[in-house]
């Protein structure tokens, strides 16, 4: 169910517009917060623990009753939690206040506005635009804004430092990321979400599907130069130069603690499913069943995306654990140099073969 | 189109840093990231270390040489033990050398196990990490039978060792090697040869062997910048002739002779001879006891002594004055990662604020043994 659809159905109808908006958005709102909360856990603990088996670790374990973690460790993320609750919210006396303030909200509105186009399925979307891919680019950016506030509000030179860098990291990813949503864009004709998913059904040949990834050799590469670039977008590792934790201490979070700094940590999760599920609606069907007409009702469309996404998840979690960190100039240059004239050359590429396959 | 510099701002790294390797404070004047000057600030850690063993015997300081570089605390009583033994005109039994030489390959290993380990860490892989310290720990096991402690050992003294090695030490040690072995192998594929980690250090914080022979630099970064020397083999003590084993010395496999990739490598390589060693010390060591040469006083004649050996981080020498009584006159110690510390400011120039650290940490310096 849309907003628009949500809209016309609330009893205060056209009498009070207002009042009606505001209710369909609290409507809408509040079931995404919760989902990006959950989400935010599920991920936490999935990260501690894939990271714990990558490592060699059996992560946190807990075994009976008490304060322990629970089984398997169940609970820690929910400790984790509690414990960013109730700690200490610092704000240095020399920092900017409203900024500072300020700052983790505009990080995370970015993350959570964005939620508002995803696809799950065929029929739950909050809204269809017609520019929903563009839009979910353009509020994406939204979040480096804030990681600017914070590092500059906090008035710690590794803050900074941390701010300075996400700023050349935008200007270097998001030119790929963007030039790459193009042709997928002349492909499919279509800006709205569930047109790319639409476009998408189907089969080549009969037997793989009809995702945007097979199309075509340079949809193939486009998609691999968005997720790279969608790492990016979410700072992490091999792109968490803005944080770089041996270097910034925390980067642009270092001064931050308590609730504020859990906003963070929340946005950078909640973009990581945003940047994962933007790929898989692009590229890999979306809420699309990997073999055409298989379990394709909307209940499973749900399950579909969702398991794609948590995929690509898995696949940034992955890398966090295997890959060191590129220096920030190394990434300008893999983006300047190399992700943007194969995106260039991608839309030609593509352009040709619409002219050629029809 | 010329460089445009704006003002340069002072940035205090550490004390409190994640990436200073202990209690070290790096002034730095950037231009934006470049780095255009870097001073080690040293002292944080200073314990008189050197002023403690004036007052006391010659066998109550080896409990300080531990303290200095607690990461290969074995290497520092090596160290020291032979040079009061030379003074002394001491010669230990058969047994002894080999379950010392056993020991400090054992502790080098380890050492450089950690460092590689950090290093992965500087650069910001933190798996590698993981798995070395678990190896390590297997290491540390080791020692803990040996003389039960983990970190701090007490164990090579004047004249002998503390115990004999247990039942069952030299199976231990051969079950470990075999596992261990394999391992590095799993090290290189992991982080050695990964690309992003080649990007990261190779070519960066190169160390032309003239500058590194000028400061003074010894050990694994000498060797990585394609300097042969090793006191084991140069000038052998103990019984280090008669094991074969090589050198290895940087080649500028990943970029140029003496970058950060070589020092990192020379380390890699180095873990493979000193398990040669110790499996060639395994077979060779013959039975007798460890404490028939320990001195009831120690008390060197007049004199005095400069003896180096080699520790994972390079020369490491004592200079020991005997007045001939049973308290050292003056102790010296010669550190390996005073020197390697001494040209960070050198070799960074110029470079930018994420591979200073990762130059620093390719110079595997220890705090405790730096500040003394």
């Amino acid at each position: 169910m849309t907003v628009d659809q949500l809209i016309n159905w609330l009893p205060f109808g056209t009498d009070w517009p207002v009042i009606t908006f505001l209710t369909a958005v609290i409507i809408c709102a509040l079931p995404v917060f919760l989902f990006i909360a959950v989400y935010a856990l599920v991920a936490i603990y999935g990260e501690v623990k894939i990271s714990s088996f990558m490592a060699d670790k059996v992560g946190p374990m807990g075994q009976g009753v008490g304060l322990h973690a629970g089984k398997w460790g169940l609970l820690q993320p929910v400790a984790d939690a509690l414990k960013l609750i109730l700690k200490e919210d610092i704000i240095p006396s020399a920092a900017d206040k409203k900024l500072f303030v300020m700052a983790p909200f505009v990080v995370f509105i970015g993350a959570f506005i964005s939620f508002a186009a995803l696809p799950f399925s065929q029929n739950t979307i909050i809204a269809d635009m017609n520019i929903g891919i563009f839009y979910i680019l353009a509020v994406g950016s939204l979040s480096v804004i804030g990681i600017i506030l914070a590092g500059w509000s906090s008035n710690n030179k590794w803050s900074l430092y941390g701010g300075m860098r996400s700023v050349a990291q935008i200007v270097s990813y998001e030119i790929p990321a963007g030039l790459s949503i193009i042709s997928i864009i002349m492909l499919t004709g279509t800006l709205s979400m569930q047109g790319i998913n639409e476009f998408q059904q189907g089969t080549i040949w009969g037997i793989l599907p009809n995702w945007i990834i097979f199309n075509n050799p340079f949809s193939f590469i486009a998609f691999f130069i968005f997720f790279i670039s969608g790492v990016a977008e979410c700072n992490r590792t091999p792109f968490d130069i803005p944080e770089a934790e041996s270097e910034l201490v925390a980067g642009a979070f270092t001064e931050y603690s308590g609730m504020r700094y859990a906003f963070f940590f929340l946005s950078e999760y909640a973009e990581m499913f945003v940047v994962s599920g933007v790929s898989v609606t692009a590229f890999l069907g979306g809420w699309n069943s990997p073999i055409s007409g298989f379990f394709n009702s909307p209940g499973w469309g749900v399950f579909w995306f969702m398991g794609k996404t948590l995929s690509l998840v898995f696949v940034m979690i992955w890398f966090r654990w295997t890959f060191p960190r590129l220096r920030v100039d190394q990434l300008m240059s893999i983006c300047w140099k190399v992700f943007l004239p194969f995106s260039l050359l991608n839309i030609f590429g593509v352009g040709i073969w619409i002219l050629i396959a029809g | 189109m010329g460089v445009v510099h704006g003002d340069l701002m002072t940035l205090n790294i550490g004390p409190q840093h994640p990436s200073t390797h202990g209690v070290l404070r790096l002034k730095v004047k950037t231009d934006g990231e470049i780095i255009s000057e870097v001073e080690p600030i040293i002292g944080y850690l200073h314990r008189c270390f050197e002023k403690h063993c004036e007052n006391v015997s010659y066998e109550q300081v080896i409990p300080y040489t531990d303290r200095c570089d607690y990461i290969a605390a074995m290497n520092n009583n090596f160290g020291y033990a032979v040079t009061v033994e030379e003074l002394m005109e001491i010669k230990v039994p058969e047994r002894v050398e080999y379950i010392r030489v056993i020991v400090a390959e054992l502790n080098r290993i380890a050492s450089h196990l950690l460092a590689l380990g950090a290093y992965g860490l500087d650069v910001g892989a933190f798996t590698p990490f993981l798995y070395m310290f678990r190896d390590r720990e297997r290491i540390l096991d080791l020692f803990e039978t040996l003389c039960g402690a983990r970190l701090l050992y007490n164990y090579i003294w004047v004249g002998g060792v503390s115990h004999d090695l247990p039942p069952g030490f030299i199976d231990a040690v051969y079950s470990f090697l075999d596992y261990f072995e394999p391992k590095i192998e799993e090290y290189n594929e992991l982080l050695t040869y990964n690309k992003i980690f080649i990007e990261r250090t190779g070519d960066v914080g190169v160390m032309p062997p003239e500058v590194a022979v000028s400061y003074g630099v010894t050990g694994p970064n000498l060797r990585g910048s394609g300097v042969k020397w090793d006191i084991r083999k140069d000038e052998p003590y103990s019984i280090y002739d008669k094991f074969d084993f090589n050198i290895p010395v940087g080649a500028g496999k990943m970029g140029t002779v003496g970058d950060c990739w070589d020092r990192y490598f020379v380390r890699m390589v180095e873990m493979k001879e000193s398990v040669k060693i110790t499996r060639q010390a395994l077979k060779g060591i013959p039975a007798g006891d460890v404490h028939q040469t320990l001195p009831k006083k120690i008390r060197p004649p007049q004199g005095s002594i400069y003896k180096r050996t080699e520790s994972p981080r390079g020369d490491l020498a004592y200079y020991i004055v005997s007045d001939g009584s049973p308290i050292p006159y003056r102790l010296k110690m010669r550190s390996p990662a005073f020197t390697a510390l001494s040209v960070l400011g050198e070799i960074s120039q110029g470079w930018m604020m994420s591979d200073v650290l990762v130059i620093l940490g390719s110079l595997d310096i220890v705090l405790g043994e730096i500040d003394r």
